[in-house]
């Protein structure tokens, strides 16, 4: 297998390009492709402050890389969310990485700052763990970015996690999910502006990238995720994908191009019924956030800011 | 006569194969979508084309993640 680039021996094939790279030459399109999705979708402009959601995973650490490469000023944020010896690890590799780079770490512990964790959260409000902690993590990262004065907040959605979340929302149809299934969501109604920069890599070479630049991360799955509907998705695409490659990217990408706009009236309509969270002030459609509630029913604190 | 050492996680554990075998065919045997895994030996990554030869160690490493929050 030789380097499409130059021609010396590859160490991975990237099929839906129908190419193999390099070391140096699959970095440089790692680089390229994160360049070229910030360009295209506006995500990020020169000088304006970043805030990257850290997990200690291989995607958050992989974008928080990219974008310190590039040129952003990019901080990271982590959140301790309680799940035992996998938070505890999780928060060492996202600590060690900012160390050794010399970048800076915001810090949020939901045990310690807010009073509960997330399998309590979620047997507490009844929902299944991802809930819980998604719902969490949304709502504080919002929290840091205003807090903070960023600009945007970074996740590390890739490809396969976008195409996967498309997947599900097209089988049942959820046409609000769908209007708002975007790399880009802009600052409004007291959100700060979230961007996926990304989603023109797949899951594969988010982790070949990390382990080619040396980057630790942790590689156990969540245990709370064990058996998940996404990551069932993720299996049937990863199937079509063997057998005819560039499935995911034209799903995702021909979903963005040709069918997204005609849901976004539906998750417009949403976003007008927005108002401040009686307790913490953060937009919501209830009278109480639904962060709010968590925290209560799991009788936690802190959520008043 | 030495084997292949493959280290698999979630759950981790370890398993010889006989070699000499390509990574695709190791994956091929063992039953694992190339695309949901990187094979990686002296913490670098194998290609799919490479050998492995009997007394080789490598570790078939998961790149799913279940985050969708």
């Amino acid at each position: 297998m030789k380097c499409r680039v130059c021609r010396e021996p590859a160490v991975i094939d990237v099929r839906r390009h129908n190419a193999n790279f390099c070391t140096e030459h699959f970095l440089r399109l790692c680089r390229d492709q994160v360049g070229k999705a910030i360009d295209e979708f506006g995500m990020i402009a020169r000088g304006e402050r970043v805030l990257v959601a850290v997990s200690g995973g291989k995607d958050s650490l992989a974008v928080w890389d990219l974008l310190v490469e590039l040129g952003y000023d990019a901080d990271g944020f982590y959140i301790g969310l309680g799940i035992g010896e996998y938070s505890d690890e999780s928060g060492s590799y996202a600590r060690a990485f900012a160390e050794h780079r010399g970048l800076n770490l915001l810090e949020v512990d939901l045990p310690g700052d807010y009073g509960y964790d997330v399998p309590s959260g979620a047997r507490a409000a009844r929902r299944v763990p991802c809930s819980a902690c998604g719902l969490s993590k949304r709502h504080l990262f919002d929290k840091a970015a205003l807090d903070g004065g960023y600009d945007v907040v970074v996740t590390g959605h890739n490809l396969d996690d976008e195409a996967a979340v498309l997947f599900g929302n097209t089988l049942r149809w959820q046409s609000d999910y769908l209007g708002r299934q975007l790399p880009v969501l802009p600052a409004r109604h007291g959100f700060p502006r979230k961007v996926k920069p990304l989603v023109r890599l797949a899951e594969r070479e988010t982790a070949a990238y990390c382990v080619l630049r040396g980057i630790d991360y942790i590689v156990e799955e969540c245990p709370m995720a064990d058996g998940n509907k996404h990551l069932g998705y993720k299996e049937v695409l990863n199937a079509l994908e063997v057998a005819s490659p560039g499935t995911k990217h034209d799903f995702y990408f021909g979903f963005l191009a040709r069918a997204s706009e005609r849901f976004r009236p539906e998750a417009e309509a949403e976003q007008d019924d927005l108002h401040p969270c009686a307790m913490c002030g953060a937009p919501t459609v209830a009278e109480v956030c639904a962060f709010c509630r968590l925290v209560e029913r799991a009788g936690g604190r802190g959520s008043v800011t | 006569m030495g084997a292949v050492k493959v280290l698999l996680r979630n759950p981790r554990r370890e398993i010889d194969v006989t070699g000499p075998v390509t990574v695709n065919d190791l994956l091929t045997r063992l039953e694992i979508n190339r695309e949901s895994v990187l094979i990686i030996r002296d913490d670098t990554i194998v290609a799919g084309d490479a050998v492995l030869a009997e007394a080789d160690a490598v570790e078939i490493s998961p790149v799913i993640s279940g985050g969708a929050g």
